[in-house]
């Protein structure tokens, strides 16, 4: 235990410092960010859809949530305990990188993404830390900044790393804070996990719907590359595709989440 | 509702077992529920095990179908037995989902998104009329959602959608087999292109019902292309290239997902006197193939891997992609059998290349092998006419220069047609259409006494260099000044030159190129183009 609190303070230390450093005047929360607002122009669009979507500024979690970030809240919350949480809410691979219900183990390193979480405790961990969960507009709008300008597709070293992970084969998991930072200042948004957002179930409507909306075949076949903006960023095409397999109870080995705050 | 939900709402054994295709929806309940009972029993009676499961959480009963079995899946270049049985059955598949590192060429990897484990994916082989139970299965550490269209899947998506699966799970659909024929499957999942293009294709084949004529030896090649960023060969760990594969400007072209798959010791085997069948398909993305097997001729050829024979002694069999053909042919012949696209600088150049390596005894009367090695020179080839004419003028021209030597060059008619046009593009503003020059400011070309006294090399610097000064002409005093025109070449300044001592009533000779040459190198260099 006394480990485990030493690995805590020793990367929560850094993380305030460096938020502080590079956000002091935005006055936004430890470990977040400021995202200015903008505009949003969504991949996939039917014309029920609106071309464009207004993303009010919000405060991004600066690194995704680690495991042992993720254990605190485990700690405070039992009924999220491997063995005790609802089978409703969490697959059976929920935590199964984990040694036990309070311990992390050698396959999960504390400064590692936390993983194997459904969308259901995404969302019960923010509301426990007193944020919430991103949108997909928000988090695409965040995650479309390069490294140096607010507009990654002119970002020619940006959109070379990006194109280099999605083509590289899956891997053990870095630490959160590895990579390079955006021009908001947020780690990891590319190149480390998936990562849940709010509404991750609205990129493709499944089932009965699709018969009156048409808007579950845009990620199948010929239709997928019809209605999408730029049929050339595909590895916007990828998001959409790994959300729209999801469901909330889904626990992934390459999924996890960061949380957002409004002003 | 989807598969996926329908699966954590409805556990597989849970509901009551309905025959759908026997029962009108509108009969009343208790005709319903007795219908339900006999057919129940009937089912177990034929050893009918676990049927698909319907959205409305009832089971539905193919009368047809008997027993159960699990596919037995080969990776390329094997195929699965032949079917025996003469019933449908129920069979189940189970498919695999990886990401795997592998090589694609000597010291080239890549990263290859596959249905198996290897590429092309596992070849799957059921009978018509059978009810396949297909679980898709995503690895753990996959990093991409995938999903499975078959193109012998009778329904939307070719089970598409209902097999959408996240890493780390599985999904449940099932399909009745109504087509016989060989059939793509492939990965549907957005960006498609990129999914397939990244080896995401295999074949199944649905057996016709009374099955395909016995051969000897069956195999299974599929063809598909690459889009690396490094050009072909250029060693490491090559990262798709997305540009390559929009552009349809493929790196690779290989058999059963990379080059020399299927050559030296891993070539496909046969001997003497036996009957080959391929399975062959075609992934693409992009390309269609001309399959062709060097030293063989396809004694039957089954088109886009329909069920009838539609040709037969065929050389090349075009594979469209996302289609198939099965081609067979007896090997008469001991040797080395290569296999190409024949859009061959893919096979030369790109990897499409693979062998049959065929054993056995020499057949004389069919191929001898090389008989006779001799010098051979052969006589010229005899001349066409319209060479033999040409010939026979160029001696007339040559004996005509002999007797004039002027002519040996350019006739002096070219020469002033030529310089014509530069007279009326760069001269004729002052000089005017016929020399005869501007009262009292530009001197007349024509019939004048100045130009007439002027040696050839004078005529020419004065072109080169320009003029500036008072000259008299014909007894008439101008003061101006010539532009120099030192951008003419050679050519045009002695055709112009030419084309002026010889217009306008003036009699001269010829101006050569080779003069022009001779003063402009004597010429200093005027100040480049001021007047222009």
């Amino acid at each position: 235990m006394k480990a485990i609190r030493l690995t805590l303070s020793s990367i929560a230390l850094p993380i305030m410092l460096w938020g502080g450093f590079a956000f002091a005047s935005s006055n936004a929360p430890a470990g977040m960010a400021l995202i200015d607002g903008g505009v949003f122009k969504p991949l996939f669009r039917s014309t029920a859809d609106f071309k464009e979507v207004a993303v009010k500024p919000f405060y991004l979690d600066v690194l995704p949530v680690t495991n042992e970030q993720y254990l605190q809240f485990v700690r405070a919350n039992p009924r999220w305990q491997r063995s005790a949480v609802k089978r409703l809410f969490a697959d059976e691979s929920y935590l199964k990188h984990w040694a036990g219900d309070l311990e992390l183990g050698t396959n999960a390193s504390p400064d590692a993404p936390v993983t194997f979480v459904p969308w259901f405790a995404a969302k019960s961990y923010a509301q426990w830390s007193g944020k919430r969960l991103p949108t997909t507009a928000e988090w695409e709008f965040a995650a479309a900044a390069g490294y140096t300008s607010a507009d990654g597709e002119t970002d020619v070293e940006f959109k070379r790393a990006l194109l280099a992970w999605y083509a590289s084969p899956a891997q053990q998991l870095a630490n959160v804070g590895a990579g390079r930072t955006n021009y908001w200042g947020v780690h990891d948004l590319h190149g480390l996990v998936w990562e849940w957002v709010a509404d991750f179930n609205t990129a493709m409507v499944t089932g009965d719907a699709r018969g009156d909306t048409g808007l579950d075949r845009q990620l199948f076949c010929g239709s997928g590359s019809i209605s999408a903006r730029d049929v050339s960023n595909y590895t916007a095409f990828m998001r959409y595709g790994f959300r729209s397999s999801l469901k909330a109870d889904y626990c992934v080995h390459n999924l996890g989440f960061r949380c957002a705050k409004d002003l | 509702m989807s598969q996926m939900s329908l699966r954590a709402n409805f556990p597989s054994d849970a509901g009551i077992e309905i025959v759908q295709p026997k029962v009108n929806m509108k009969r009343n309940l208790l005709k319903q529920l007795s219908a339900v009972a006999v057919m129940a029993l009937f089912a177990n009676v034929l050893g009918a095990s676990e049927a698909p499961v319907k959205a409305s959480g009832v089971k539905v009963i193919d009368p047809e179908v008997k027993g159960e079995e699990h596919a037995v899946l080969t990776q390329a270049p094997n195929v699965p037995p032949p079917i025996t049985r003469k019933h449908a059955t129920k069979v189940i598949v189970n498919l695999e989902v990886r990401e795997v590192t592998k090589r694609l060429a000597d010291g080239v990897e890549y990263v290859f998104w596959t249905f198996g484990g290897d590429v092309p994916g596992s070849f799957i082989r059921i009978r018509e009329g059978d009810q396949v139970e297909f679980h898709l299965n995503n690895h753990q550490d996959s990093k991409m959602p995938h999903n499975i269209d078959l193109h012998a899947v009778t329904g939307p998506g070719g089970g598409a959608a209902s097999s959408f699966t996240a890493p780390g799970h599985s999904s449940q659909f099932s399909f009745k087999a109504l087509n016989p024929g060989l059939y793509v499957y492939h990965c549907a999942t957005a960006p498609v292109g990129m999914h397939v293009g990244n080896g995401m294709y295999g074949l199944i084949l649905v057996e016709p019902k009374n099955g395909l004529p016995p051969v000897d030896r069956e195999y299974y090649i599929m063809q598909g292309d690459f889009y690396t960023v490094g050009k072909y060969g250029e060693e490491g760990l090559q990262p798709f290239d997305m540009n390559k594969a929009i552009d349809e400007r493929p790196t690779y072209v290989v058999f059963n997902g990379a080059v020399g798959s299927l050559v030296g010791d891993k070539a496909i085997t046969a001997k003497v006197g036996e009957r080959v069948r391929l399975f062959i398909g075609n992934g693409g993305p992009n390309l269609v193939s001309s399959f062709h097997v060097i030293g063989e001729i396809f004694d039957n050829v089954y088109q886009e891997g329909g069920v009838l024979p539609t040709q037969h002694q065929v050389q090349t069999t075009m594979i469209p992609a996302g289609g198939s053909a099965m081609v067979d042919f007896k090997v008469e012949v001991p040797g080395t059998y290569i296999l190409v696209d024949h859009s061959l600088f893919r096979a030369f150049n790109k990897g499409a290349i693979a062998m049959l390596k065929v054993e056995g005894p020499e057949n004389q009367i069919v191929y001898t092998g090389k008989e006779v090695d001799a010098v051979y020179l052969g006589k010229a080839a005899d001349k066409s006419d319209s060479e033999k004419r040409v010939a026979e003028l160029k001696a007339a021209v040559a004996e005509e220069i002999k007797g004039n030597p002027k002519i040996a060059t350019l006739t002096k008619e070219i020469q002033m047609e030529k310089g014509r046009g530069v007279f009326m593009q760069t001269c004729f503003v002052c000089h005017q259409v016929n020399g005869e020059g501007i009262p009292n400011q530009i001197p007349p070309i024509a019939k004048s006494d100045f130009f007439e006294k002027m040696t050839d090399e004078e005529a020419i610097h004065t072109v080169i260099a320009g003029r500036t000064g008072e000259v008299v002409v014909n007894g008439k005093k101008y003061n101006g000044t010539m532009t120099p025109l030192n951008y003419l070449s050679d050519d045009q300044i002695a055709n112009v030159l030419t084309y002026v001592r010889n217009s306008f009533g003036n009699q001269g000779g010829v101006i050569t190129a080779e003069q022009v040459k001779k003063v402009r190198a004597t010429t200093a260099p005027v100040v480049a183009n001021q007047f222009e």
